[in-house]
């Protein structure tokens, strides 16, 4: 019984939930975290189409603003007077370096959420999420030091299932961090993309799964006095197994990774949030977990991966030589100029152009738009066909597109469009390759047998911007596309190729 | 609150979640995660819990640091979402 009461106005809210005190968590105070919760559901759902998202993402502003004052009212910092337990009145300075504290991440937030450059949101996402799992972790700290003001006390300790719940809490949140770091470090080329494998690596990896499990046990059963090395085991070998998870997995599966982590910030939050027992965290933590574990299996189908095989890691290594070898013969393919192209778009009725992480690496999507404006004055009717892993993370290139002002009616996922190309005239294929590869299709031995692919081989011609014929796609296998009759490849750095493109278009 | 009323809540927001996110559009997979970002910061709850307690120093410490963390994440992860939002435009009319 520390905090009798609270200030006036505050008067109906306040009744700090305390177990151990007995008292019942104030029904009003869990409304509304319930409907803070469910203002995070509608911010989902409003991403249904991009004419409701906008609401959406102000109801997930609502609901934050509404759990963020609610704790802080409920949770009103006190003064403690001389005499044990007396009250003095608001702690206005404490209450301060809250909101200092708010106002300093907000300026690193907003200040970043500016600058952010739309090809490096994968890079970004990344460090949002180590953010939430070393907070997590941070949480789960100071509610096992502090478990009195977490109203996690029985008796005098803190009790099992909260133990078990921050255990996990904190393992989680400490995996999602240094699992996200690599993936940081790996997506924004602080480090190479290319798998590092060490040996035996699953049973290291395994073992110390393991070993943080029975840590979780022995801390949960511990007596009050011998928990404190086992929390720090727990959290140190939450943080290595994080680092070794991510190592493995090299740069061609890190959208998988990265809709990974983001469901694992999410399980973070949710058993903060049973520990906490509050609402607004469990829902968000389910919702934020479910999203990113649909990601990944959207993102292991588009590439025919299986979840399993892209954790072992070891695929996309940047030297990988799989399929074809070294000697490859030549074979014979068509190169056409600028002037070339411009003619023949000019002439189509349906151009479908289909582009690839390679085309924003050039930053040729503004070029781009104006060449489809241009075709579209000439009555010309321009689609955009969108592989789910055409960028670096789910979604990564229709926000490159939107920010080049491509109208997102003009823009069409693989399974909407891949039945129009027997109409179309010409296939526009830029910086993409092996989602156009027809080998995924044919060829059992293919890396990417197996992928779903753009059936561009039934239009009536494809024009193919490539720097040159000797790189191929992250899988390393060779692409027939090339060769095809109806194929011209238009060999040159893809924002050049295009302005001149609208050069002769002009 | 008991633990099976909020695993109860817990299932029952994981099958929200599932067909909540299968609606949404693919188009918007990446501002579905910056927003997800954003949101799993409700997690700052617990940071203030800690920060407005004043009788254990170090869990104060860690929640202040844990506030900034948190806010980073909201204000920023809210502020791109918007940003990236504000991008998709339907074809003007001519």
């Amino acid at each position: 019984m520390r905090r009798l009461l609270l200030a006036a106005p505050f008067a109906v809210l306040a009744a700090p939930a305390h177990a151990s005190t007995g008292e019942a968590v104030n029904p009003w105070v869990a409304l509304a975290y319930l409907v803070s919760g469910v203002f995070f559901i509608l911010a989902l759902r409003g991403l249904s189409s991009p004419a409701t998202s906008r609401t959406g993402n102000r109801f997930g502003m609502i609901g934050m603003l509404i759990a963020v004052v609610t704790t802080l009212v409920t949770h009103m910092p006190q003064k403690v007077g001389d005499v044990a337990n007396s009250y003095v009145g608001p702690d206005f300075a404490s209450l301060g370096e809250i909101l200092v504290a708010i106002a300093i991440g907000a300026i690193i937030g907003i200040t970043i959420a500016r600058r952010i450059a739309m090809t490096a949101m994968p890079e970004l996402v990344a460090a949002f999420h180590s953010l939430v799992g070393l907070a997590a972790v941070l949480v789960g700290w100071a509610a096992y030091l502090n478990p009195g003001a977490f109203g996690l006390l029985v008796g005098d300790s803190i009790g099992a299932v909260s133990k078990v719940e921050m255990g996990l809490g904190i393992a989680i949140g400490a995996i999602t961090f240094s699992g996200s770091v690599i993936a940081f470090a790996k997506l924004s080329g602080r480090m190479s993309g290319s798998p590092i494998l060490l040996p035996a690596r699953h049973v290291i990896n395994l073992g110390t799964l393991a070993a943080i499990i029975v840590l979780t046990a022995l801390f949960a059963m511990a007596g009050p006095s011998e928990t404190m090395p086992l929390i720090i085991a727990l959290t140190v070998l939450a943080f290595v197994i994080g680092f070794l998870l991510i190592i493995p997995i090299g740069g061609a599966d890190m959208p998988v990774v990265v809709s990974m982590l983001n469901s694992y910030s999410g399980w973070a939050a949710a058993a903060m949030g049973f520990t906490l027992g509050n609402t607004a965290m469990i829902i968000t933590g389910a919702l934020v977990g479910s999203s990113g574990a649909i990601l990944s299996y959207i993102m292991c189908r588009a590439m025919n991966r299986s979840f399993i095989s892209v954790i072992a890691g070891g695929f996309g290594a940047d030297d990988s030589g799989a399929g074809g070898g070294e000697a490859k013969e030549q074979r014979p393919y068509k190169q056409g100029s600028a002037a070339d192209a411009a003619f023949m778009l000019e002439q189509a009725e349906k151009v479908i152009i289909i582009p690839g992480y390679g085309m924003a690496v050039a930053q040729a999507q503004h070029a781009l738009r104006e060449m489809a404006d241009m075709l579209e004055e000439k009555g010309v009717e321009v689609k955009y066909a969108i592989h789910p892993v055409a960028g670096r993370m789910p979604g990564h290139m229709n926000v490159l597109l939107a920010e080049a002002q491509v109208p997102y009616e003009n823009v069409f996922e693989l399974e909407d469009i891949n039945s129009e190309f027997a109409q179309a005239d010409v296939a526009f294929i830029i910086g993409a390759n092996d989602v156009v590869n027809p080998a995924a299709k044919t060829d059992k031995s293919s890396p990417i047998y197996g992928m779903p692919v753009f059936d561009v081989d039934k239009a009536k011609q494809v024009f193919f911007i490539k720097r040159s014929m000797g790189g191929v796609g992250y899988a390393g296998v060779d692409n027939d596309v090339f060769y095809m009759d109806q194929t011209m490849m238009l060999l040159s750095d893809a924002k050049k190729m295009v302005e001149e493109i609208v050069k002769a278009l002009d | 609150m008991d633990f099976i009323s909020i695993l109860s809540i817990f299932v029952l927001a994981c099958f929200v979640g599932y067909y909540v996110v299968w609606s949404v559009t693919p188009a918007l997979h990446t501002p579905l995660m910056a927003v997800t970002n954003a949101i799993s910061s409700v997690i700052i709850v617990g940071a203030l819990i800690a920060a407005a307690a004043a009788d254990v120093p170090g869990a104060k410490w860690l929640g202040l640091l844990g506030i900034v963390l948190a806010s980073v994440n909201i204000f920023g992860g809210f502020a791109v979402t918007a940003r990236m939002l504000a991008m998709y435009k339907k074809k003007e009319k001519k």
